[in-house]
């Protein structure tokens, strides 16, 4: 279904263009001048991002200088719905017992699956969602495949070690995941390890894979990965992706 | 308060003694090795501090040096002591920096030389273990001074990277309402083999415990206590491979509570099984010296597993929190032990398995300070939802007399909180106290009901996980994954290298103390 026309945000009225929002000034919020000032400073924000007419519902002092806002307001601008563009998924999802049929057949072996959090990053929850067999979102993770066979290195792995690892147990596919975004330490990992992937095995590198909540799907080949999820990726959209990158269906005779 | 849900005593009397006999052979272990970190923590209580210009500490560095000619399996005490005496040294510093250059032959001293290596040794960490006891009391006159807040406490985290940044941050929210505020770690702390030296700006996801920014912060605090007339605790991280030298630096600086559980580093971090155990013991003799109160992480594995089928393991894990930490020498009262509100809030009755679980621990630990944590798994990005789960959250805190509880946030999983959300968030606490802050003298599960079968159901649980655990040992449960889905070998993981068993005649002035003030 392509959706076309243009539209605006609905309160309760088609049309009616009405949103709402929250945030924080830092001004203070004391003596009733005060007040007055800080809710000047608010609408004035709301106007310039183009709420007319804006309203404050709430306002309230943090402290000694700061005040938090709630507005409503109703928004001049247009969708144009025909100008949307989304990154279709360029495969199907498909279910685990044809995952397995898909790697016998195409690789006549199990599909080897290294992962890792990198650099500093701590925070294996997600690459455990992916991997550990109890998955994520009612569905199993890789190990739960049989044909899948999972390598998973846990938090704080070094590049290298990433790199040898994955040369050492033939991985088909590296998994990594990247929570810390502070200073795009997430972005500065990924493109060390990518490096180190094209450095290492050249044409014949593992296909790589990264996954964060705070990654742009769209930026793969900026950071030299062939793949990017993002948050509330389930283990089956991943392993549906490396069933269609690395063990492609046959074509029908 | 306590008996509202009929609980066997016996059954509960057979989970404790099962959790002793699954802990004491680890015990043993404990009591039987050393690690470097409690080597440096030695060295550490002794006096000696800073680092080289590489930003390496000195303890690290004169330990090394002992570990390298004498080896570790006698303690670094004797060697150390000796070299000072003998080589006249004024003090550790002068002779950490020889030692790292290679100019300093260590050895056993024997005979009179031994003991008066013994002597030296017992007299400088005296003095550590002294300052820690003057802080102790320093925090009673301090509670004195100000007041001790009512339970439940508030707990809040600041997490900016920058102790800097951290301080006013730490001192609004104890304005606002905190009662407890933790300075949340850099992410790669856990897995350094030392610990950072001065005052960090830089950290991901948090900041560095050292111990100046521990010193910078407590004494922040204390203005604010002042100001609030209210005593603001302070709480950081003894986990990691560090543990001893961190829990030693946190009561040298009056810190109040500790995150310290004995499986935390060894599933969530993959830090060695026996390493972890060493240095854990070593760690809670000094919280239980310095009036620390320990907070232990089951709600850690309510993010792992579900938190309907891995309630029992929450449970089993606080029997052995319980029992590794009295045999430390730590009182009921500063057993913190961990638990969250993590069940899918989609399932029918979810809220009544909440309240039965955390009714449970509040009677299995009475005396405990329990720690309660707010939802973050299923947070979902719906603010308003989540907001709403949060106060539900806080509802079954009060319900239950939890003692500590984490103030959940609405963008929980989104981004760190932004001043607004950790208002809004102790706004919501604020309105559940006020409104329910004595329904829990009011209720009473019924007899036999839902609540109360669902508790019985998860004691019965974790005693059979707890037989299981002791037929077949705890390291090798942790190793088949009993806990929080992760299998964890005692032969694997970080930190397997700097374990060392004792020889005959180790000798450790600080253990010394620390098991005689028992």
């Amino acid at each position: 279904m392509s959706l076309t026309g243009v539209v605006r945000p609905y309160g309760d009225t088609t049309g009616d263009g009405r949103v709402q929002l929250s945030f924080t000034l830092p001004v203070p919020f004391g003596d009733e001048t005060q007040r007055a000032r800080a809710e000047g400073a608010a609408l004035q924000l709301a106007a310039k991002m183009g709420l007319d007419p804006a309203m404050v519902v709430h306002a309230k002092g943090m402290g000694p200088d700061f005040t938090f806002f709630i507005v409503y307001g109703r928004v001049s601008h247009l969708v144009d719905l025909s100008a949307v563009t989304v990154a279709e998924r360029e495969f199907p999802v498909l279910p685990a017992a044809e995952v397995n049929l898909r790697i016998r057949s195409a690789l006549g072996r199990k599909l080897v699956v290294v992962g890792a959090c990198i650099g500093t990053d701590a925070h294996t929850v997600g690459i455990d969602a992916i991997l550990n067999v109890k998955g994520h979102a009612g569905e199993k993770g890789l190990e739960y495949y049989r044909e899948i066979r999972v390598v998973n290195m846990g938090a704080q792995v070094g590049v290298a070690d990433l790199v040898a690892r994955a040369a050492a147990e033939h991985a088909d596919a590296v998994l990594v995941s990247q929570v810390v975004t502070q200073r795009d330490a997430h972005l500065t990992n990924t493109r060390e390890m990518s490096a180190a992937f094209h450095a290492g095995f050249g044409p014949q590198r593992p296909l790589l894979v990264v996954g964060g909540p705070r990654f742009d799907a769209s930026a793969a080949p900026d950071l030299g990965v062939d793949k990017i999820f993002g948050r509330g990726t389930t283990p089956g959209e991943v392993a549906s992706y490396l069933v269609h990158a690395l063990a492609p269906a046959k074509e029908a005779a | 308060m306590t008996g509202k849900l009929d609980l066997d005593p016996a059954l509960v009397a057979q989970a404790r003694e099962l959790a002793r006999r699954a802990g004491e052979p680890v015990t043993q272990l404990a009591r039987t090795h050393t690690t470097v970190s409690v080597e440096r923590a030695v060295l550490r209580l002794a006096g000696l501090d800073g680092a080289d210009e590489d930003g390496m500490p000195w303890v690290n560095r004169l330990a090394d040096a002992v570990r390298e000619t004498t080896g570790l399996e006698h303690g670094v005490a004797l060697p150390v002591w000796d070299a000072m005496l003998t080589g006249g040294y004024p003090d550790l510093r002068t002779l950490a920096v020889d030692a790292a250059a290679g100019l300093v032959k260590f050895r056993l001293p024997a005979g009179h030389e031994g003991d008066a290596a013994i002597q030296a040794a017992a007299r400088s960490v005296r003095k550590g273990i002294s300052r820690i006891d003057a802080q102790r009391a320093e925090r009673d006159r301090m509670l004195v001074q100000t007041s001790n807040p009512p339970m439940p406490w508030i707990y809040l985290i600041v997490a900016t990277g920058d102790i800097y940044e951290d301080i006013p941050q730490a001192q609004a929210a104890a304005r606002e309402g905190a009662d407890i505020i933790a300075v949340i770690r850099s992410t790669g702390q856990s897995l350094l083999d030392y610990v950072p030296e001065g005052a960090t700006r830089e950290g991901y996801a948090g900041t560095y415990a050292t111990q100046e920014n521990f010193r910078l912060m407590r004494a922040a605090l204390d203005d604010t206590s002042r100001e609030l007339g209210r005593y603001i605790r302070l709480t950081n991280y003894a986990s990691g491979l560090c543990m001893p030298e961190i829990a030693s630096l946190a009561g040298l600086e009056r810190l109040d509570m500790m995150l310290n559980d004995c499986m935390y580093g060894i599933i969530f971090r993959d830090i060695n099984p026996v390493r972890t155990f060493i240095d854990q013991r070593f760690s809670r003799q000094v919280h239980a010296r310095a009036g620390i109160v320990i907070n232990t992480g089951e709600d850690n594995y309510l993010t792992t597993a579900d938190a309907v089928d891995a309630a029992h393991t929450v449970v089993v894990s606080q029997l052995l929190n319980e029992y590794f930490g009295r045999e430390a020498g730590l009182a009921d009262a500063q057993l913190g032990l961990g638990h969250a509100f993590e069940i899918n809030p989609d399932i029918p009755d979810s809220f009544l398995l909440e309240l039965a679980h955390a009714q449970l621990v509040r009677e299995l630990f009475p005396d405990a300070p329990l720690k309660y944590m707010p939802p973050t798994k299923h947070m979902t990005g719906n603010v308003f939802a989540g907001y709403l789960l949060d106060a539900f959250f806080n509802l079954c805190g009060v319900m239950t007399d939890q003692s500590i509880l984490l103030i959940g946030m609405m963008t929980e999983g989104i981004h760190t909180p932004f001043l607004s959300d950790r208002d809004l968030a102790l706004e919501n606490v604020r309105y559940v106290r006020r409104a329910a802050g004595r329904l829990g003298q009011e209720f009473r599960p019924e007899p036999d009901g839902f609540v109360a079968r669902r508790a019985g159901q998860v004691l019965g649980e974790s005693v059979d996980l707890l037989r299981k655990i002791g037929s077949q040992g705890l390291l090798n449960a942790i190793a088949e994954g009993t806990f929080g889905v992760t299998k964890r070998p005692a032969d694997g993981g970080r930190g397997l290298d700097g374990v060392v068993e004792r020889a005959e005649g180790y000798y450790n002035p600080a253990s010394e103390i620390l098991e005689a003030s028992r």
